[in-house]
This record gives C-alpha cells, sequence and structure tokens, in this order.
C-alpha cells in the first residue's frame, strides 16, 4: 500500500508540476472550471424562484445535500477519473508499457495526466456547502459533526470505487466506457437532490441493491435532523463507513479480475 | 470548386456507418441516456407538481421535454466532443492541410457527414430512451400531422446549427493553440442556454432576455417548443425562422473562416 | 539457483481463442497456438536473436518473458522468479523497449520522463546521473531533452526509449522490434550501441526483429521461430550449415583459363578473366584462397558472405 501511495505521488506530482509551468493556461482552466460547476448549481437557484421549498427541503438543505455530493464526486474525479481512459490504454497497447513497470497499474493509471484543476468542481462544492450549512438551521452536535465530515470521506470513497468499477468495466466491454457515466455522473446528478422526489420502490434499489443512497442522502438526513421520510429504519443514517468497505471490496476484486482478464487474453 | 449531391450524399451515407459500427457505443449511450431520462423526469415531476402550469407546461409537457431533450443531446452534438476534438488535433498535428488541399468544400463535406452521423443517433440513442420514457410516464404528443413535419425541420435545422457552432470552434483551433478552454466553456454554455438543464420557459426575465439573444436555444428549447406548442403553419414560422436565420448566419462565418484558414495554411504554411 | 541459466524456459505455450464475426449474430471461434512448446536458456551476458516471420509468436514470447501475458502452460524463469507471478518485483531488473509504442510519458518532455523513471525505479543519484550522462552522448540526446516526446520523431523517440530503459541498469533488456520504421543510419547507430551495451556492460540482451542484419550486427546467437515453434537455436555459422548456404569467392585471374582446380570449392560461373567459386558455408575461405594464389596468378579477389535472407526460407519451410 505505502508502495502504491508513494508511485501515486510520484507521478502525480510530476503532472502538477508540468501544468504549473504553464501557469496562465492552469488558471484559466480551473476558473473555467469552477464557472462550469456554479451554473451546475445556477440550475437550482433558478428552480428556487418558483418555489421556497423543493421536495419539502428548504434551498439551504438542498445545497448541504449537493454540496457533499458535489464533493465526493470531484474528489473522485480529481484522484481516479482518468481511470476511465484505460479502454482507450487497451486499444492502443500503451497498457502493455505500464505492466513492465515495478508500480501497481492502477496507480499509474490513475495518475496519468492528473488534472489539478479538477479542484474546481471540489471547491464550487465546498463553497455550497459551506453556504448551505451556515443557513440551514442545523442544531450541530458532535455526532453531527463527525457524521458530515465522515460523509465527505466516504462518499469520495464510494464513488472512487464506482471510477474503479468502471475502469474494470472497460477492460471487458471495451467499447461501452460510457456506462461507467450513467454511475458516476448520473450519480451525482440523482444525488443532488433529496430523495422525497424519487419513489419509494426506487431509493429503496438504492439503498439495498446498488447502496449509492449512502454517499450522501443517509448521512444529510442525519446532519439535517430529518426523520426518514420513507419510514426506513434509522440505523440506515450510521451505515455508511461500512457500505464503502463494501465498495471497496468490491472494486478491488473487480480490478484484480479485469487484470487477470488482460494477462490471460493479451488486448 | 463544388461537390455533386452523389457526393454529399455518399459523405453522409459514410458518416452514418461510421457511427453505425461502435455497436457496443451505442447500447451504453442509450443506458447512460434512459438513465438521466429518468432522474430529470423525477425532478420535474416534483417540480411541476409544487408549481403546476409553470412556464406554461402541464406534467405532461415537462416530461416530453424531458425525453424528446435527451434524444437531441447527440444529434446537435450538446457535448461538444467528436468534431471539436478530432478537428483540433488535426490541426496541431497539421494533417489538415490534407483536408485543405482538396478540390472540394470543406464545410460542406464536414456537414455532410456530420448529418449522417446525427441521423443515426437520433435513430438510436433517440428513439430507444424515448420510447422507455413513453412507457414509464405520460407524455403530451401532438395530435396534429403538420406539428410532426414542422418538428422535423426545426430538428434538421438545430443539428445544422449545432454541427456550425461546433465547426467553428474546430477552426479556431488554427489561430488559438490550445482550444480546450473554449470547448469547455462552450459545452457549459450549451448545456445551460439550450433548454437542456431546465427548460427556459422556466428561467427568470434576465436570463430568458440572455438565452434568446444566444443561437443555443435553437438546439433544444425551439424544436420542442414547436413540437409541445403545436403551433400550425404561421405561428411556428417566427420559430422555424429563427433557426433558419442562425443557421444561415452560422454557415456563413463557417465559410469566411475557412477560406481564411486555407488562405494561412497554403500561403504562410501555417 | 546454482546451475540455473539467467531466463530459462521450458515447453512453454500460449493459445488464444479467437472469434471471429460471421454475419450479423454468429461468432466463430479458432483456436490460435501463438507460442506452441518452446524451450531455450539464455546465459547471463548473451545476445540473443529472435526472428521469424509475422504473427510468428515473437512478441507473444516477450509478453509472457516480461510478465505481462501469462503462459497457458509451460515453465518460465527469469532470474529465478516466475514472470507472471512476481511482475512487479522481476520489474526492477529488466528494461523493455516496444518498437510500436513508447514507455515514454506522451505529453511530458524527455528529462520529465527519465526523471519519473528514476524515482520509480529507485535509482540511486549517482548510478542515475552516471548514466543519464553516458546515454545522453552516446544517442546524442542532448538537444532533445526538454521537448515533449509527442514531438519527437521516430528515431529519436526511440533512442529515448532505449535510454529510459536502461536508466536502472537492468541485468536484461528487452527490445521488441526496436529497428521498425527507422531509416538506415539511425538502424546502424542502434545496432553499434547494442552491441557495445552488450560487450561493454555485459547486459543480457533479448531480440526481437524481422531485420536480419539487426541480428548479425547485434547479437552471437539466433533464434527462429515459425508458427509457434523454435526452427532453430544456436550461431550463425549452424545457421549457415543447416540452410546448406554457400560462400562465394569472385577471383579475377591475369589471364583467361579454364575454370580453376580447387580443393573444396566449385566454379559455378566463367566470364573472361572473371571466376565464381562457391563453397560450403562453414568452410573458411582461407585454404581456397591460399590454393588459388599458389597455383595462378590473381589480379584480384573478393568474397561474399551467404545472404541470411536466403537462409532462413529454407528453416521456415519444414513443416
Amino acid at each position: 500500500m505505502g508502495d502504491a501511495l508513494r508511485g501515486y505521488r510520484i507521478i502525480a506530482g510530476s503532472w502538477i508540476r508540468a501544468s504549473l509551468t504553464y501557469r496562465a493556461s492552469f488558471v484559466t482552466l480551473t476558473l473555467t472550471s469552477v464557472l462550469i460547476t456554479f451554473l451546475d448549481f445556477a440550475i437550482i437557484l433558478v428552480m428556487f424562484s418558483h418555489l421556497t421549498a423543493f421536495g419539502g427541503f428548504s434551498l439551504s438543505s438542498i445545497a448541504v445535500i449537493y454540496g457533499m455530493s458535489g464533493f465526493s464526486l470531484g474528489m473522485a474525479d480529481l484522484l481516479l477519473g482518468n481511470t476511465e481512459l484505460v479502454g482507450r490504454r487497451v486499444r492502443d497497447g500503451s497498457l502493455d508499457s505500464m505492466l513492465v513497470r515495478p508500480v501497481p497499474t492502477l496507480v499509474q493509471l490513475a495518475a496519468d495526466h492528473f488534472a489539478l484543476r479538477r479542484m474546481g468542481r471540489v471547491v464550487q462544492a465546498v463553497g455550497v456547502l459551506g453556504w448551505g450549512v451556515a443557513t440551514a438551521g442545523i442544531g450541530w452536535t458532535p455526532a453531527r459533526v463527525a457524521v458530515l465530515a465522515g460523509a465527505l470521506v466516504t462518499g469520495s470513497v464510494i464513488f472512487c470505487s464506482i471510477f474503479v468499477m468502471g475502469g474494470a468495466f472497460q477492460v471487458f466491454a471495451g467499447d461501452a466506457s460510457e456506462v461507467a457515466n450513467a454511475f458516476t455522473y448520473g450519480g451525482n446528478t440523482l444525488g443532488q437532490y433529496p430523495f422525497t422526489i424519487y419513489p419509494a420502490d426506487l431509493v429503496k434499489a438504492l439503498t439495498f441493491i446498488l447502496p449509492m443512497a449512502f454517499i450522501n442522502w443517509y448521512p444529510a438526513l442525519y446532519v439535517l435532523g430529518r426523520p426518514d421520510p420513507f419510514g426506513f429504519p434509522e440505523w440506515l443514517q450510521w451505515a455508511s463507513p461500512v457500505v464503502t468497505a463494501g465498495f471497496v471490496v468490491v472494486a478491488g476484486c473487480s480490478w484484480r479480475a479485469a487484470i487477470r482478464r488482460y494477462r490471460s487474453t493479451g488486448s | 470548386m463544388s461537390g455533386s449531391p452523389t457526393l454529399y450524399g455518399a459523405v453522409a451515407t459514410r458518416g452514418f456507418r461510421r457511427y453505425a459500427t461502435y455497436r457496443s457505443a451505442t447500447v451504453a449511450g442509450i443506458f447512460t441516456n434512459t438513465v438521466f431520462g429518468v432522474i430529470i423526469a423525477y425532478t420535474y415531476l416534483a417540480l411541476w407538481h409544487a408549481r403546476p402550469n409553470l412556464g406554461g407546461y402541464g406534467a405532461a409537457q415537462a416530461l416530453t421535454f424531458v425525453w424528446v431533450s435527451q434524444s437531441l443531446i447527440m444529434p446537435v452534438g450538446l457535448f461538444g466532443g467528436g468534431i471539436v476534438e478530432e478537428y483540433a488535433e488535426r490541426v496541431r498535428s497539421g494533417a489538415v492541410a490534407v483536408d485543405l488541399h482538396r478540390p472540394v468544400p470543406l464545410l460542406g463535406i464536414r456537414l455532410a457527414e456530420d448529418l449522417g452521423r446525427a441521423a443515426y443517433h437520433l435513430l438510436s440513442r433517440g428513439v430507444a430512451p424515448t420510447v422507455v420514457g413513453a412507457l414509464a410516464f405520460t407524455l403530451a404528443w401532438p395530435r396534429t400531422a403538420p406539428t410532426w413535419g414542422l418538428f422535423a425541420a426545426s430538428v434538421l435545422l438545430a443539428v445544422v446549427i449545432g454541427f456550425a457552432i461546433r465547426y467553428l470552434l474546430g477552426l479556431l483551433a488554427f489561430w488559438v493553440i490550445d482550444t480546450t478552454g473554449f470547448a469547455a466553456l462552450l459545452t457549459i454554455s450549451q448545456i445551460f442556454f439550450s433548454g437542456m438543464a431546465l427548460p427556459l420557459v422556466v428561467f427568470p426575465s434576465g436570463l430568458r432576455a440572455l438565452s434568446d439573444a444566444l443561437p443555443f436555444r435553437c438546439l433544444v428549447q425551439v424544436p420542442l417548443d414547436v413540437l409541445l406548442r403545436e403551433d400550425t403553419g404561421a405561428a411556428a414560422l417566427p420559430l422555424i425562422g429563427v433557426q433558419v436565420l442562425w443557421a444561415a448566419a452560422l454557415l456563413g462565418v463557417g465559410g469566411a473562416l475557412t477560406r481564411a484558414a486555407v488562405h494561412k495554411v497554403v500561403v504562410q504554411g501555417g | 539457483m546454482p546451475g540455473e541459466a539467467l531466463i530459462e524456459v521450458a515447453d512453454l505455450r500460449r493459445t488464444f481463442v479467437v472469434h471471429e464475426r460471421r454475419g450479423l449474430l454468429r461468432r466463430e471461434s479458432r483456436t490460435v497456438h501463438a507460442v506452441d512448446g518452446v524451450s531455450f536458456s539464455i546465459e547471463a551476458g548473451e545476445a540473443v536473436g529472435y526472428i521469424g516471420p509475422n504473427g510468428a509468436g515473437k512478441s507473444t514470447t516477450i509478453k509472457m518473458l516480461t510478465g505481462i501475458l501469462v503462459p497457458t502452460s509451460g515453465r518460465l524463469r527469469v532470474a529465478g522468479v516466475d514472470p507472471s507471478a512476481r511482475r512487479r518485483e522481476l520489474a526492477l531488473k529488466i528494461g523493455v523497449v516496444f518498437g510500436q509504442r513508447t514507455g515514454l510519458w506522451w505529453d511530458l518532455p524527455l528529462r520529465d520522463s527519465f526523471e519519473l523513471l528514476r524515482r520509480i525505479y529507485r535509482v540511486p543519484l549517482q548510478t542515475y546521473e552516471r548514466n543519464l550522462a553516458t546515454f545522453v552522448a552516446l544517442l546524442k540526446l542532448e538537444p532533445l531533452l526538454g521537448q515533449p516526446v509527442r514531438t519527437l520523431s521516430l528515431g529519436q523517440r526511440m533512442r529515448g526509449d532505449i535510454a529510459a530503459a536502461l536508466l536502472h541498469d537492468p541485468a536484461i533488456l528487452y527490445l521488441d522490434e526496436p529497428t521498425i520504421g527507422l531509416d538506415v543510419h539511425s538502424k546502424q547507430r542502434l545496432r553499434a550501441f547494442l552491441g557495445e551495451l552488450n560487450t561493454e556492460r555485459g547486459t543480457t540482451i533479448l531480440l526481437t526483429t524481422h531485420d536480419l542484419v539487426d541480428i548479425e550486427k547485434v547479437c552471437s546467437r539466433v533464434m527462429v521461430i515459425d508458427r509457434g515453434r523454435l526452427v532453430f537455436d544456436g550461431g550463425f555459422d549452424a545457421l549457415h550449415r543447416v540452410g546448406g548456404a554457400t560462400r562465394t569467392v569472385v577471383v579475377d585471374l591475369v589471364d583467361v583459363a579454364d575454370p580453376v582446380q580447387v580443393p573444396g570449392a566449385t566454379v559455378t560461373r566463367v566470364e573472361g578473366t572473371r571466376q565464381w567459386l562457391s563453397l560450403p558455408a562453414d568452410a573458411s575461405t582461407g585454404p581456397v584462397v591460399a590454393a588459388l594464389a599458389a597455383r595462378y596468378a590473381i589480379a584480384d579477389l573478393s568474397v561474399t558472405e551467404p545472404a541470411i535472407e536466403d537462409v532462413l526460407p529454407l528453416l521456415y519451410a519444414d513443416p
């Protein structure tokens, strides 16, 4: 594990240094990134020009929900987003060059073309989350702080796992790489809104089958002090770490299977 | 310097076939469009439940908006991609010199190819998710034939305008080294001001005025207006008319810039 | 392990199942035996050429030796370890140059690639600086160091790749079709460099190629692979012998004469004062030349080596 982190640090560091040599370009790209993600939240602001509550939640509460999801996706995209390029590397054979180096292949893929400007989305999410947290009238307790901070970590890890699984899927499925987008960006879009707008069956599926509701929804319910609108058990609001561990295990297995598959069939 | 109709036809067919070979990518795309369609549909349902008749739409119209706009994403090239990056790369590598020295109009050829591609995307990634949407939700379809005809014309114009915008951005690569910033800005402007992110009818007046001045609404909002308002004959002309004007203007600029690019490559060897 | 060679390959096999679409829905599969029971061993310090027609199994063998591809069956040991099982551990001891793709970072300057590799392979700073200076000088990389790899020509990139593969002092250097696409001058320089690398540093080299001259100039041993099977493994003399090739001595006599009588050689052609003699490739030309000089007045004489092109098809043809 230490080897992997070291490898990541070395490679990502090189890309960061390279991007900083073109400082002007880097600054513009980061600002563009912030602007792009701001327009994303602007949609919700436009909706609220007509409403005072959406799905039973105030704008501030939705800002909290939105910020948590956006932060998690932004961090995952920053750290592992390039895993989605693995399909291209399989096709052009550059995966072989990675396999002959003494660094884990996933680390090399993730750190390759590390783009610091992706911090733009993270910055925007923190901004929205910060505003939401300040104005939502939350009754703060140490537990609530812990759950919020924890959710930012576990949510990021869940999205990271989804990116890795998407990469593994590409090794098997080649051209169909877009499928992962439905879960990463789709998952973020889904998670921007309170789940009260979705039918109960869908929320059940997102809780017990593909547990993406644990990225931000359940922790948010706890932080905002809201009872579960669907009447699901309260302990779900504490279950994020366990679910996250499950995601990590599945992601790890799927990745190992993908590399095994590549190494036993060539390309 | 011109090409015959059969040449354009052949190029369009080639564009269609080229994308038709990406079978698993198409299936993946249908899946993704469907997922996003479902998410946005529930969002709009909640919004219109809280504000019935928002922007003059009922819930059924809003849901129709979701699925038809999802179908239009790929044909009008809302997320840029494809042609823009391909073009910028050709300029960077110098391969574009080959294109510019050919005795056929570059703009026309590229347009024909894009129309072929758009036709494939509309038929594959457009129709399938809409069918799913129609089964899962209650949508509002026009009852009169002329409306469908006008809608088809409007979609065709939307594809042309979408192409022209991306073509212009691709040409920019001749003069600007790094176009990725512009490409990103274009993508977000298209998503926001086309009505894709939220129907423009819901926008507050200031933003609405801004979006009316931009060509992006012709990509999604205008075809949807034609479809949903069921304007027939003269009443739909302003909508189609706006698209025709933008298409002509953008293609005109495209042609002029192409000549400038040819000049730059042939004369200056740039 | 004492007594074990650096690279040990025993009955190595690799099969692929290839699916082909027949029409809209049907798929046919057939089994391809890319490597079909190959055995050899390579000692430390050898320079071995691995040659064969397209699709013979050369790249597949290299991929198995480096751990990229897992063998279907057979025993494979490199530096005492099984490459498929301990790939990353082995990576520290080997360098790989792929002719058709680069191991360098495409969008970064060449220097950055070297720096990255220094840290990835944990090369001690002194060793790194010494090697870098050596290879930059030998491969003339100085003016290229600041350029992004994507702006380099094929020949320049190949030189960069070779330097990159050697920075960490690997015991073995694998090269998979390194001269493809290079111009004649670049090929010559590359061959000279590789030859020196083997003789001066003792780096074990395994080189796959189509180009027969690569092997002649760099290697002392050649393995010929055809349709997954090793059809020849030995030195050049043996290769010529097996192939039944011949050497030619062209002699210009002072006067026109009848076909010369010289033991060990036969005259194949006479044109005026010039005669062509052919002798077995593994025979020495010395005695023949001496006999000629003793019995005839010679104006000029030359010896042509058997072309390896002539030898190989004879080996391939065997079913």
